[in-house]
This record gives C-alpha cells, sequence and structure tokens, in this order.
C-alpha cells in the first residue's frame, strides 16, 4: 500500500458518505416515490441536491472501480466502510437526525472491523486464486 | 396493504434495500472480475498513458454490465430514500451487502477470505446493523 492507495481509499469515503447525504437531503424535497409515480426516480435527477449527490457518487465509483484493480472485493468494502460512520455524523449535522447510544456502538465495532483488514495484504494472487478456483485451498 | 404487519412504507423501505442489495453485489462482482482481467490502472496509466487505459476500461463487457446492476441499485436508493431516514437505508443496506459480498467474491472472484477479513466482515456487518437500529 502506498499513499496514492491511501488516498483513493479516502477518497471513495468521503465522496460515497457525501454523495448518499446529499441525495438524501435531495429527496426531502421530492417526496415519496411508488409504483404509480415510478418515472419520478428518473427526474429526480433535476433536483439541484440530487445532481451534486450523484456527481459525487460517480466520483465514488471512479475510485471503487481504480481501487478493485489493485485490491481485493473483500478487502475494499471493509477498508472504505468508515463511510457508514460519517453518513450518522453527517445526518446528524446536515439533516437533523438523531444518534443515540446504540448507533454510536455500531460506530465502535464499524472502526474495529477498519482495523482487522488494514494491517492485512490487499490482494489475493493469480495463483491463490487458482488454487480456490480449483478448490485446493 | 398490510403484508406481514408491514404498512406500505416499510414495504418499499424494505423492497428498495433488498434491489439495492442486489444491484449492489452483482455490480460489485462484476467490476471486480472486469478490473481483475484488467490490471492495476496506476501501473497500467504509466505504462500505456491515461487515455489508453480508460479505453481498457470503457471497453470490458464486465465492466458495463456492472454499471447497469449499479445503476439498478442508485435508483433503487433513490426510492429507499422517498421513504426513509439515511440513518436506516445506508446501515442496513450496507450491513446485508458486506455479508453476500464476502460469500459472492469467494465463489466468483475466487478471493482468499482468511480469519482476518472474516473477522472484519462479521464486525462491520453487526455495526452496520447496529447504526440502523
Amino acid at each position: 500500500m502506498n499513499p496514492r492507495k491511501y488516498l483513493t481509499l479516502g477518497a471513495i469515503v468521503i465522496f460515497g458518505a457525501l454523495g448518499d447525504v446529499l441525495l438524501k437531503r435531495g429527496m426531502q424535497d421530492l417526496g415519496t416515490i411508488t409504483l404509480q409515480n415510478w418515472p419520478r426516480a428518473i427526474t429526480a435527477i433535476f433536483n439541484p441536491w440530487v445532481a451534486l449527490g450523484t456527481l459525487l457518487l460517480i466520483g465514488f465509483l471512479a475510485g471503487y472501480t481504480s481501487a478493485l484493480s489493485w485490491a481485493d472485493l473483500t478487502f475494499v468494502l471493509p477498508a472504505t466502510s468508515l463511510g457508514y460512520v460519517i453518513v450518522p455524523l453527517l445526518s446528524i449535522a446536515i439533516l437533523g437526525e438523531h444518534v443515540g447510544l446504540t448507533r454510536w456502538l455500531g460506530i465502535l465495532l464499524v472502526t474495529g472491523g477498519v482495523g482487522f483488514v488494514a494491517g492485512g495484504p490487499s490482494y489475493t494472487s493469480k495463483r491463490d486464486r487458482q488454487l480456490i478456483a480449483e478448490g485446493k485451498e | 396493504m398490510n403484508l406481514l404487519g408491514m404498512d406500505k412504507r416499510d414495504i418499499y423501505t424494505w423492497a428498495s434495500i433488498a434491489m439495492i442489495v442486489i444491484g449492489s453485489t452483482a455490480g460489485d462482482v462484476l467490476i471486480a472480475r472486469a478490473m481483475q482481467h484488467i490490471g492495476d490502472m496506476g501501473e497500467l496509466r504509466r505504462r500505456v498513458g491515461f487515455v489508453a487505459a480508460a479505453q481498457r476500461v470503457l471497453t470490458e463487457p464486465r465492466f458495463w454490465m456492472g454499471i447497469a446492476f449499479m445503476a439498478i441499485g442508485y435508483f433503487s436508493l433513490v426510492i429507499a430514500f422517498s421513504w426513509a431516514d439515511a440513518s436506516l437505508v445506508i446501515p442496513a443496506s450496507g450491513s446485508l451487502t458486506f455479508v453476500t459480498n464476502a460469500f459472492a467474491a469467494r465463489i466468483f472472484l475466487h478471493e482468499r477470505v482468511d480469519k482476518r477479513r472474516w473477522f472484519a466482515a462479521v464486525f462491520v456487518a453487526a455495526g452496520v446493523a447496529l447504526l440502523s437500529i
């Protein structure tokens, strides 16, 4: 892992969390979407919050795609799970949602999970993949 | 509308969350498979330049199949957000996606999911589940 890779993981966390919160902020203005008015899920993009959130999620996807080119999916997912901590924090700050003791405990567990993978190997070699595919491991 | 004691809001919320999990898991696996095939983007960019590296990604069919599933996940997320709090939707869909992805990565991507990663998946899934309460 080099600084560029840590930076990519950081960008995934920030873009993903901010994108989700802005998307939610936009949907607060638009009302519920049902089977009867489903095209609203597409036209929602014209709401500025949804548009900005979607742009950030495209940035998230670019970083995510790049990370998956040098790390396993089962490494990238936990390594970027700090986003699940940031979403509740932003939900308090931007959306005015309440976060109680149970959610703080959840935040602690997520952070612990990130610690588990952070020090481990990030990629399964081609040879190991072959062995796993052949059921030899 | 009442199904298994759930009202209309619950049904839309959880059906959307289920679609997010399906779209994300299939999208994750397909994009990861595409990128495994292409190799490290950083190295590729240094070797052949940014445009050629981007072209390799954009001409990979599995990448676009992954994007199509990600799009299903995105629209399901928009619908879920129209019914429920972000602090419920994100942790709930995230924790379920963690578990489905750990299995899918082992089966379809042949990743070495060692004890450390299983512990991480269980910790994060449990933590994320607590976040949704």
